[in-house]
Order: structure tokens, then C-alpha cells, then sequence
């Protein structure tokens, strides 16, 4: 059994737990620097792993922290991409003012949407957001002189002082640069009274206000910063996807956005970036496996009898071929998770780590949640 | 004069919850509202922690008007309450939960915290230090880190007055403070209200129905029923106050 | 008019399969746009694929979605009960995603349409030419409330339903079976949807996106006030007639999103909609 001893509040206060955490996470920083030697040619992909992660990071400080479900978090990446392209292309400015800018635009709208929030709880709330997004993403659509409409935007690669960063393994360091600034941010907003107060409001409103917390102040604020993460995540997927279109930024989008939250596991920054590794890694697994798994599996059952092992794999290659597959597949997968995981990959790893740490007295109800029943209960 | 209702009425649709009700405290004593179930003790509460409005009457605390003051400013004036089913932040640690008792001093700088000054730091370890001597008073030390859902009810209802106690405040509300607590813990109650008012020098408001914690503790008790006041005095006096008995035991 | 009135009745049965299930058990059911796309395709499969008569095939691919939304609740939905309504959102999120999915592979992801007796007949009414499709649209939602309301009226049901939203466990020791009630709600819940794909199929043709209509249901239910029935049917209508004018006096597009506006705007004022009422936590 590991213990920590703590010898001053500075301890508790700080970043890592203690001194070999914070080890750990060096090495991983390490590691992540070599990556562009190791793996150059997923360099990209996981690129797109670090932006879902800011936005990862984005929806779990509105969702996960706050209680603030948002189901229209992709039009905030939508703002923030089109913004960003605009600034840079159209008015010229230089790349990290129009970042700058396109948070704050994002930011912006952010507090418009939060405005009806103030007023609204729980499934309302969600489906108010959800409303939102179909408006922005109509609006996109419509304003044809910012953003091109339907004919789509080509975007340049990205001139940071004068730098151009075309290269893969440029704009691989800048999003990781990205996604860290973003972690450390959020973790310092989490360990002050304004990450508190979030946290409140989410369990419980009343009793947040009678300790002092202006609801109407922390939830705008958690609307602005939660966009203006993903504000600087858009301007990022701009470049990486290369060619922006009003129909990328869809309700399907924000539910990979969501699906990122809870297979991440609710209420943890490492969360975010496991459910972001996970949505972003998605697509490249189930390719592979539709490669490879019909082939497979017919020279598995090819065993028992060839003419049943060519019968699996003709069902199942073609099976697998099927264009609508890949939204089912994330539906099955949410769905397992919230059935059989509700804590997340991350909610996992702590039972793993809990139980090792305290083997061999380790409880199961030690993550037990508990289940409200009665209806009074459930209201905030 | 601490707290002063003048005259304070709430309907809720149909129903007149209170009616005409008046009563003062002065400042240091410990003040108890009794009454059967659904006489508007909570009621009172609610309107002084400005969670609903009165339809009629007035609060005056400390000289000033709080009637028509928003819900988040009651903290910063100095009233701090508990709540009869215990309104905790369930996946928080008690740390974290007592912490957010401080947030009525501590005015959030959002720039300032996004880049975790040290100002910011020095700030934290304030709170800190403030929130480890409500620990200590309350001797919650073992169960500092452990959330609130692994903790039993006793130890909870602790935390919500620990919680209330970290806002530092003049007033502290306490509803039902001895609910589901055994005989011990209903005496370390009892010793832990006195301590508030003699050490800390807090005016008490309680709501409560364990009548041998009501007498050993109470200054001055008011007697509710249906919404309207019964009588005010003594607990002895009350106690023994005709109507009192009427509307507990029936006539 | 007719055209408006008849896509207002849609969204308001759509919307009625919504408040349903949260009158009775408080989710808010987010496939409920796709059980709809499913009853209107298990239709089009008896009708086109086994060639049996329209009004069998109907109440065939009712009784069928009624008894999926049936055990649907009682194998996956009942086991996110007591779970914060965020889980059970998601949830419904990812059935929704994976019912089009299934659809796709087994019907495939290309539009088709449904033969019925109403189809591209019309008549001449007071000089206004009225299509059949939306009049059996009109009629068909005014049957099946007047169904319903007789149901919910006049027989125990709907008084156990309600205890059993209230508080599950305090029902249980009561008597009533509360699993056997939600399974119920979410079977006519469910027939209602599979109904309404069904009457809609003539409008606006077959496919595996038919199910976004279910978002303007949502605004259809808000602002009829989501605890109540005629309400939802109301807003329903309301919002039906409300696209149908905007598409006519409206810049392109707003018609569009209309439905949505409305839907925010109710529930940034009066956020109980019309009928219905507000809850809040008794501390």
C-alpha cells in the first residue's frame, strides 16, 4: 500500500500528487517529443488526437465539471475554424492575434448561449444547446461572405511569425503545445475557488448559493471558457482538416464530442484526453478492422469446414462494408459504456490502481454511485 | 437586534405556509423555532436564505433591509445555514466541500486564477489554514479526505455545519441540527452549539424538535403552528404554554 | 394550411411519444425520431418486400415497434434507473445512433417511398384541392389522442403511471408493478412513434434521416410544456404552422430553423410552455 505524506497545505495545493507522479509525467512529456522519430507517418492522426483533446477538455469543464450538458458543442469548433480562417485569410491579421480573436468570438457566443442556461436545468438545458447548434450551424451555412456556405473554404497551412509550419512534425509540436497550455490552464482554474464553485453547481445548486456563488457569474463563465477552448481547437482542426465545410460541424460531430466525456470518464482531465485518444483512434480501428477482421475470421472458421469459413468471411466482408456502420458502431460503444462503465476508461484505470494500491482490501462499493430514486431528489 | 421579521407571509398557491409571523433576536443568543411538521419552520429559513420571496413582511439583519436581496449576497452579509436533508456536494471531499464554505471571501479573479498567481497560491493557503480550524474545532481530521458519499449520516451532518461555519458568518441557521442522530452524537451537539455561541461568539437560529436539546441549549424558543406564531419565551415557558400543548398532543 | 396542419400533427405525435415516456418515467427518450424511422421502414418491408395490404402491414408494423420499445426498456433502459439524467441522455443518443445504423444495413441508405391507398389521390373541396395523404395525416392524429385520452381517463393505468413517476421505490411497496407500467408506456409510446413514421411516410418519402424530425418534435413538446399531452399536440400544430409561414414571408433558410428559435425563445421566457408546470426542489 502506497501513502503519501503530506508535510505542507503547498502539497495538497499543487499540480501532482507528489514527487513520482510528477516523474511520471516527465517521462510521458519525453516520450511524446520522440514521437515525430518514431511514428512520422501517424504524426497527423495524432495531431487530431490532441485537438479533440482541447475539445475533449472543452465539454468535460462544461459537462463533467459544471453539469452543464452541452449537446451543440461542435458549432463552438465551428465559430472558432471559420473565424480563425477568416481573420487569417481574409483580413490578414497575424496567426496568433487571430487565434486570440476567434477564442474571444467564440467565447462571445458562448455567453449568448449560456444566457437561456442561466434559466434552464438539466435535459432542458441539453436540448436548448442542441437547438443552438442547428441555428449556428444553419447561420454558417447562410453567411455566405465569411464563410463560403456550401462551396467550402480551403485553408492555408499555418504562418506563425513568420514560420510557416507546413511540416507535419511542426504542426504536430504546435497542438501539443496547445493541449498542454489547455491542461494546465484548466487544472489551475480547477484548484482555485472558481473550479470549486463549478463543481458546486453541478451538485447542487442551493446549497452552492447560500455558501455565496453567483450561479448566473460561474455558469457564463463556464460557457466562455468552454468555448473559448474550443474556439482554439477550431482554429487548429481548420488547418489539420485543410478544407472547411458548414456540414463537418454537425450534431453527429458533438456527439463524438460527448462520447469523448463519458468513455473518458466524467469529472477528470485525464478523462478528457483518454476519451479524445479513444474518438479520434476510433475511425483508424474500425478501418483496420474491416480489413482485416472478415479475412480473419473466415481462415478461424475456415478450421472446421473451408466452405463455412468462405461463407463467414463473403457475410462478413461484406457486412462490414456498409457505409452506415460507423455511426452504430459509436452508438453501441456509448451505450456499452454508460450500461457497464459509467465511470469511464478513466473511472476504470482508478479501480485498477485502487485496487492494486489496497490489494488485498479492496471494496467494489468503493465506486458505487449512488442511484436517486425518488424525483425530488434529481431536481437541482 | 440581529435578525428581525416583521410581519412575514408566503403563500404558496393556495396554501398561506406563513402568516404574520414577528418575532427579534438578539445578538449571542441562541434563538429556537419549534412546531409540528409543516408549521413553515423551513419556510422561515428559506426566506431568510432568500430561496423563495415573501408575499408579504419584511427581514431586517444587522439594520439592513434583506427582503428583496439576491440568494448569493446572504452569504457575504454573515448568515450561513445548514439544511434539514443535507445539501453536500456528494462527489467532492470534505476539503473540497468545507473550501467552498470560504467562497463567500473569496471573490474569484478569473485572470488572476487561469494563470494561478501567487498571490493566488498565498490566497489558498489562507483558506486553508482558515478551513483546518473549523477542522479542528469539529475534530472532522479523519475524514478530511474522504468524500462525501463514503461518510456516514452523523458525520455529515458535521460537515454541513462545518461547512456553514467556514463563511465566518454572525447568523448561522441550523435546520433540525439533531435529525438522525443518535443520544451521543445529539449531545456532542448540544455541547458543540454551546461552544459556538460562548467561543465563537455566533447568534444561533435553530429549527428543532428534540425538546430535551431545544431546553438544555436555548435562549428563547418561538412556537409555530400552521404558519402562525403561537407564543415566545423561555423554553419552560413555552413548553408549558397551553396552546403549545394543544397543537403537539391535541386537545 | 392543410400541408402545415398536417406536418404540425406529426411533430405532435412525435411529441406526445415524448412527453409519455417523461410524464411516466422522466427520460427523455432522444431516439424517439428514429423509432419512428424504423416503424415507417418496418411498414414499407411488409408492404413492398412481402406485399401484404396496406392496413395490415400497418397495424403489423405498430404492434412490432410497440413490443421493440417494450423490450427495449426492459433489457437496457431499466438498468439506468436511478442513474442522473446525463447517463440516460447519452443513452438515448446512442440507440438512436445505432437503430440507423441498423436500418441502413438492413433496409440500405437510399429514399423510398411508400404505397398506400391515400397516395397522389385528391379532392375538390369549397374550391380548395385537399391531397388525401394530409388529410389521413389530420385524421389519423385525431383518432389516436382521442384513443389515448380515453385510456388515460378512464382506466387506472394512467393514476399508477403517474405514482410510479413520482417516486419508483414508494410505488413498488403500493402494488403497482412498476416495471410492467414503464414497459407499458414505452410500448405505446413507441406504436405512437411507429404511427406517426407511418402517416408521415407518404409526405416525405423513406430514409434513414427521417428520425431528425424527432429535434423539431423536441420544440413541439417544450413548448406545449413537457408534462403535458394535449399540450404537446398543441405545440405540435403550433410549430407546424409556424414553419409553414415563415417558409412563405420569411429570407430562405429561417423556415428551416424556426422550429428551433421557437424552441429557445420558450424556454428562455416561460420555460413550462403552455400548459405545462414548473418542479423545484424542496429543501
Amino acid at each position: 500500500m502506497r501513502f503519501v505524506f503530506k508535510t505542507t497545505y503547498r502539497q495538497d495545493l499543487g499540480l501532482f500528487r507528489d514527487g513520482a507522479q510528477r516523474n511520471w509525467y516527465v517521462v510521458l512529456g519525453l516520450a511524446m517529443l520522440v514521437v515525430p522519430v518514431l511514428v512520422p507517418s501517424y504524426l497527423v492522426d495524432i495531431s487530431l488526437v490532441f485537438i479533440y483533446g482541447l475539445c475533449g477538455l472543452s465539454l468535460m469543464v462544461l459537462a463533467g465539471y459544471t453539469g452543464l450538458v452541452s449537446l451543440g458543442h461542435a458549432a463552438f469548433l465551428g465559430i472558432g475554424a471559420y473565424a480563425h480562417v477568416y481573420f487569417v485569410q481574409d483580413w490578414g491579421l497575424p496567426w496568433v492575434i487571430s487565434v486570440a480573436l476567434a477564442a474571444a468570438v467564440s467565447a462571445g457566443v458562448g455567453v449568448l448561449v449560456g444566457l437561456p442556461a442561466l434559466r434552464m436545468t438539466g435535459v432542458y438545458l441539453t436540448i436548448a444547446t442542441l437547438a443552438f447548434a442547428l441555428i449556428i450551424q444553419e447561420v454558417l451555412t447562410r453567411w455566405e461572405r465569411v464563410t463560403h456556405g456550401l462551396k467550402g473554404r480551403p485553408v492555408d497551412k499555418p504562418v506563425i511569425f513568420g514560420v510557416s509550419l507546413a511540416h507535419d512534425a511542426a504542426f504536430y509540436f504546435l497542438c501539443l503545445a496547445a493541449l498542454i497550455g489547455g491542461l494546465w490552464l484548466t487544472a489551475n482554474l480547477l484548484r482555485s475557488p472558481t473550479g470549486r464553485a463549478w463543481v458546486a453547481i453541478r451538485d447542487s445548486e442551493i446549497a452552492a448559493q447560500s455558501m455565496g456563488v453567483n450561479l448566473a457569474r460561474y455558469k457564463t463563465l463556464a460557457f466562455a471558457y468552454s468555448a473559448a477552448l474550443m474556439g482554439v481547437a477550431g482554429a487548429l482542426f481548420a488547418h489539420k482538416v485543410g478544407f472547411l465545410a458548414p456540414d463537418i460541424f454537425s450534431v453527429l460531430l458533438s456527439i463524438q464530442f460527448l462520447l469523448m466525456v463519458v468513455v473518458g470518464g466524467l469529472g477528470s482531465l485525464h478523462g478528457a484526453v483518454f476519451g479524445a485518444a479513444f474518438v479520434a483512434m476510433l475511425p483508424v480501428l474500425i478501418s483496420e478492422a474491416r480489413d482485416r477482421v472478415p479475412a480473419w475470421a473466415g481462415q478461424v472458421i475456415a478450421l472446421a469446414g473451408k466452405d463455412a469459413g468462405h461463407a463467414t468471411f463473403l457475410g462478413l466482408d461484406r457486412f462490414v462494408k456498409q457505409p452506415g456502420l460507423e455511426p452504430g458502431l459509436f452508438g453501441l460503444i456509448l451505450v456499452l459504456f454508460i450500461l457497464f462503465e459509467p465511470l469511464g476508461v478513466y473511472g476504470r484505470w482508478r479501480k485498477i490502481q485502487v485496487y492494486f494500491s489496497t490489494f488485498p482490501l479492496y471494496k467494489r462499493a468503493t465506486f458505487r454511485r449512488q442511484k436517486t430514486y425518488m424525483r425530488s431528489e434529481r431536481l437541482r | 437586534m440581529m435578525l428581525e421579521a416583521r410581519d412575514l407571509s408566503i403563500n404558496f398557491g393556495g396554501i398561506r405556509a406563513l402568516d404574520g409571523v414577528s418575532f427579534a433576536m438578539a445578538p449571542g443568543e441562541v434563538f429556537t423555532i419549534i412546531g409540528p411538521n409543516g408549521a413553515g419552520k423551513t419556510t422561515i429559513f428559506n426566506l431568510i436564505s432568500r430561496i423563495y420571496d415573501p408575499t408579504q413582511g419584511r427581514l431586517i439583519f444587522r439594520g439592513q433591509d434583506i427582503t428583496r436581496v439576491p440568494p448569493h449576497e446572504i452569504a457575504r452579509l454573515g448568515i450561513a445555514r445548514t439544511f434539514q436533508n443535507i445539501e453536500l456536494f456528494a462527489h467532492a471531499s470534505v476539503l473540497q466541500n468545507l473550501l467552498l464554505g470560504r467562497h463567500a471571501h473569496a471573490r474569484g479573479h478569473f485572470g488572476e486564477e487561469l494563470l494561478f498567481l501567487p498571490r493566488v497560491r498565498a490566497r489558498e493557503l489562507a483558506h486553508r489554514e482558515a478551513v483546518e480550524k473549523v477542522i479542528d474545532f469539529l475534530d472532522l481530521q479523519a475524514h478530511r479526505d474522504s468524500f462525501v458519499v463514503n461518510l456516514p449520516y452523523g458525520v455529515r451532518k458535521v460537515v454541513e455545519m462545518a461547512r456553514a461555519l467556514c463563511t465566518e458568518p454572525t447568523l448561522l441557521l441550523l435546520d433540525e441540527p439533531s435529525s438522525g442522530l443518535s443520544v451521543e452524537e445529539t449531545e456532542d451537539m448540544a455541547f458543540w452549539i454551546q461552544d459556538i455561541r460562548t467561543l465563537l461568539g455566533i447568534t444561533v437560529l435553530m429549527v428543532e424538535h428534540d425538546m430535551s436539546l431545544v431546553s438544555a441549549v436555548s435562549d428563547r424558543v418561538l412556537a409555530l403552528d400552521y404558519g402562525r406564531v403561537l407564543t415566545l419565551g423561555t423554553p419552560r415557558e413555552v413548553q408549558e404554554h397551553p396552546e403549545v400543548v394543544k397543537a403537539y398532543l391535541g386537545a | 394550411m392543410l400541408n402545415g396542419l398536417a406536418v404540425g400533427c406529426i411533430y405532435g405525435l412525435v411529441a406526445l411519444g415524448f412527453v409519455l415516456i417523461y410524464k411516466a418515467t422522466e427520460l427523455v427518450n432522444f431516439a424517439q425520431g428514429d423509432l419512428m424511422m424504423l416503424g415507417a421502414f418496418t411498414c414499407y418491408m411488409f408492404v413492398v418486400w412481402y406485399g401484404l395490404g396496406y392496413w395490415v402491414a400497418f397495424a403489423l408494423a405498430v404492434a412490432i415497434v410497440a413490443l421493440f420499445g417494450a423490450g427495449l426498456d426492459s433489457a437496457i433502459l431499466r438498468r439506468v434507473l436511478g442513474q442522473p439524467q446525463f447517463a440516460v441522455v447519452m443513452l438515448t443518443i446512442g440507440l438512436g445512433a445505432m437503430f440507423r445504423s441498423f436500418a441502413s444495413i438492413v433496409w440500405g441508405s437510399e429514399i423510398y417511398t411508400l404505397p398506400t391507398p391515400f397516395s397522389a389521390k385528391a379532392t375538390r373541396l369549397a374550391g380548395v384541392t385537399v391531397s388525401h395523404e394530409y388529410v389521413s395525416i389530420i385524421a389519423g392524429t385525431i383518432l389516436l389522442c382521442a384513443a389515448l385520452y380515453a385510456f388515460f381517463t378512464f382506466t387506472r393505468v394512467g393514476v399508477a403511471m403517474q405514482a410510479a413517476s413520482q417516486n419508483q421505490l414508494a410505488a413498488y411497496y403500493m402494488g403497482i408493478p412498476v416495471k410492467l407500467m414503464f414497459s407499458l408506456i414505452w410500448a405505446i409510446s413507441a406504436g405512437v412513434a411507429a404511427i406517426a413514421g407511418i402517416l408521415l411516410a407518404p409526405v416525405s418519402l423513406i430514409d434513414i434521416n427521417l428520425g431528425f424530425i424527432g429535434l423539431k418534435a423536441f420544440a413541439a413538446a417544450v413548448l406545449g410544456g413537457f408534462g403535458s399531452i394535449p399540450g404537446a399536440l398543441a405545440g405540435g400544430v403550433t410549430i407546424g404552422l409556424i414553419e409553414l409561414f415563415s417558409g412563405a414571408y420569411l429570407p430562405q433558410g429561417v423556415k428551416d430553423v424556426a422550429a428551433y428559435v421557437v424552441l429557445l425563445l420558450v424556454l428562455a421566457v416561460r420555460p413550462q410552455g403552455m400548459f405545462g408546470s414548473v418542479a423545484r426542489k424542496k429543501v
